[in-house]
């Protein structure tokens, strides 16, 4: 009997059970079933592979318990550190994407009865591209994002032009191996162009632009899936690829719309090398508050608005916010939380954080629902986020973030805002927000400040 | 060559089933969406598995073991993290607090 008889229909299911998966997704209701209709699609295309003919399951099975019993561990991790986590995780998968890639290259080598065709070359060529190039990509984002590499974005001259021809080059070398497959030698110069490209691709991006990168580099991680498939003509990779590949794509589009940036501008504009006009700004004076001013004006509130960014996961503060919101809900205010889209390193950060310290996500507002409400809110407490709540990107034309949408917290009758210092944020942009009339500054760690409020609101 | 236009098939209509889905999905679940698309990509573990399939050297079988080794990493960190943060999304608040 044929055996793609068993295994066709099982890679069907399997399918199947990933775009459900993907269905369920859709909210938070039936999200854990996604998960399991996940698991379940990745046995059945697990074990229906482990039906074709000579399989030496030895060489197999040992990998799999090493990669398991890794795994775990680095699923623990405390949901501060997901993003970098989530890069690291799509280093892993490009690397394994690049190493199938060129094992199946040098086997065709090696075996002159499975020698590749053109076609199958150019997928390969694609595969092992966007495999290493998503390797390297990816272990840069993580340094970047444990701080281990400057995040701030590294340019110079020539930059852009040094990339995109370094990727030129490679793609070159791939068409050459493509007409001419006996040039062999082409093979690891690809390979080495790609893990290049990837470095240097992330050292111009900056921390606050890591939601969109991070999207961009699953979207590359789902692609080379689908040159996979294409080279050993294998349609569940290349159905599960393209789902990986358009989700990654889509999010980082929605990144994009997010700062009113466009792709190119993220990838090469190296944002917060630009120093806003900040003379004029110099000379204004902030007003500064204590944690008990805070607390009396907000327990006097009706309704207070919360706008949390990357500062509060820094500080790890989402469970003393958490204590906040008991505290200000058993006063009778009405506490909800503004997300901004890219607020975080990642796509989703600030709702995980804020839903691990049992926030209901029904009290997470998305920020186009929450501007209109901003005028008749007493209190908008801004902890640990800069650019997404800078009234420069309405008005200023001259600033770098002008045209992206913010959270109207300036329009809040009082604007608390915890801060460190008066430093800038992470664009070097100046926040006028911090010298209005109605923001008081409330200078200090967010995690002391908020346990300071809390205290105060107690007594 | 109906085999190369099936596979276009398949990858544009995966694609666009993809684009359809992954766009309802809620900006409060993007990060689980995006660790679970992740453990989703590690189905390249199944061409590491079908290197075992044909007579390899020992070097290719130690890159096919990595490449295994990797995406199985993936598949069941990317899996139970997002189990773990979707776990943590409450609509009401919990009895216990």
């Amino acid at each position: 009997m044929n055996i793609d008889l068993i295994i066709q229909p099982i890679y069907l299911i399997s399918a199947i059970l990933f775009i459900l998966s993907l269905l369920w997704m859709g909210h938070p209701s039936t999200a854990r079933r996604g998960v399991f209709a996940g698991i379940v699609a990745m046995l059945a295309a697990i074990g229906g592979t482990l039906f074709e003919p000579g399989m030496n399951y030895t060489w197999i099975a040992i990998p799999v318990v090493i990669g398991c019993v890794l795994g775990v561990p680095l699923a623990m991790v405390p949901l501060t550190a997901v993003p970098q986590r989530t890069a690291l995780s799509h280093a892993f998968g490009g690397l394994a994407a690049g190493l199938v890639g060129a094992s199946e290259y040098y086997l065709s080598q090696a075996t002159a009865h499975h020698s590749l065709s053109g076609f199958e070359i150019g997928a390969l060529v694609a595969e092992v591209i966007l495999g290493f190039l998503t390797f390297t990509g990816s272990l840069m984002a993580a340094g970047k994002l444990m701080e281990w590499i400057p995040t701030r974005p590294i340019t110079y001259k020539g930059q852009n032009a040094m990339n995109l021809s370094l990727l030129g080059v490679a793609l070159l070398a791939g068409v050459l191996l493509v007409i001419f497959p006996t040039w062999w030698f082409l093979f690891p110069i690809i390979i080495l162009l790609a893990l290049a490209f990837g470095v240097l691709l992330i050292i111009p991006i900056g921390g606050a632009d890591m939601p969109t990168v991070i999207a961009l580099l699953n979207s590359y991680a789902g692609l080379s899936a689908v040159a996979m498939g294409f080279v050993l003509d294998n349609k569940l990779l290349i159905a599960a690829g393209a789902l990986d590949g358009s989700s990654g794509l889509i999010l980082s589009i929605i990144m994009c719309k997010a700062m009113n940036r466009s792709f190119t501008n993220v990838l090469f504009g190296a944002f917060g090398q630009v120093q806003a006009s900040s003379g004029a700004v110099e000379q204004r004076t902030v007003k500064s508050a204590t944690a008990e001013d805070a607390a009396q004006i907000m327990s006097a509130a009706r309704s207070v608005v919360i706008i949390p960014g990357y500062g509060m996961a820094v500080a790890q503060a989402q469970h003393r916010v958490r204590e906040l919101f008991d505290e200000l809900g058993r006063e009778g205010v009405d506490v909800k939380f503004a997300i901004h889209p890219v607020a975080g390193r990642m796509p989703g950060h600030m709702n995980v954080l804020l839903a691990e310290a049992e926030i209901p996500y029904d009290k997470l507002i998305e920020m186009e629902e929450i501007n209109p409400d901003m005028p008749e809110t007493d209190v908008a407490l801004i902890i640990g986020a800069n650019d997404v709540i800078n009234p420069a990107a309405r008005h200023d034309k001259s600033s770098p973030i002008f045209g992206m949408p913010i959270i109207d917290a300036d329009k809040a009758k009082t604007v608390f805002v915890i801060k460190r210092s008066m430093n800038p944020g992470f664009a070097g942009i100046e926040n006028e927000l911090f010298y209005g009339d109605n923001t008081l500054m409330l200078f200090g760690d967010a995690k002391a400040m908020l346990t300071g409020i809390v205290q105060a609101l107690k007594e | 060559m109906g085999n190369l236009v099936l596979m276009a098939s398949v990858f544009a209509a995966s694609f666009v089933i993809g684009y359809l889905l992954i766009s309802r999905v809620p900006p409060r679940l993007h990060t689980p969406l995006m660790s679970m698309t992740n453990a989703i990509s590690a189905v390249t573990i199944l061409g590491g598995i079908l290197l075992f399939s044909v007579e390899t050297t020992v070097a290719q079988k130690i890159l096919g073991a990595l490449a295994i080794a990797l995406a199985a990493f993936n598949v069941v960190g990317g899996f139970s993290i997002t189990d773990r943060m979707l776990k943590m999304f409450h609509k009401k608040e919990p009895p216990s607090s």
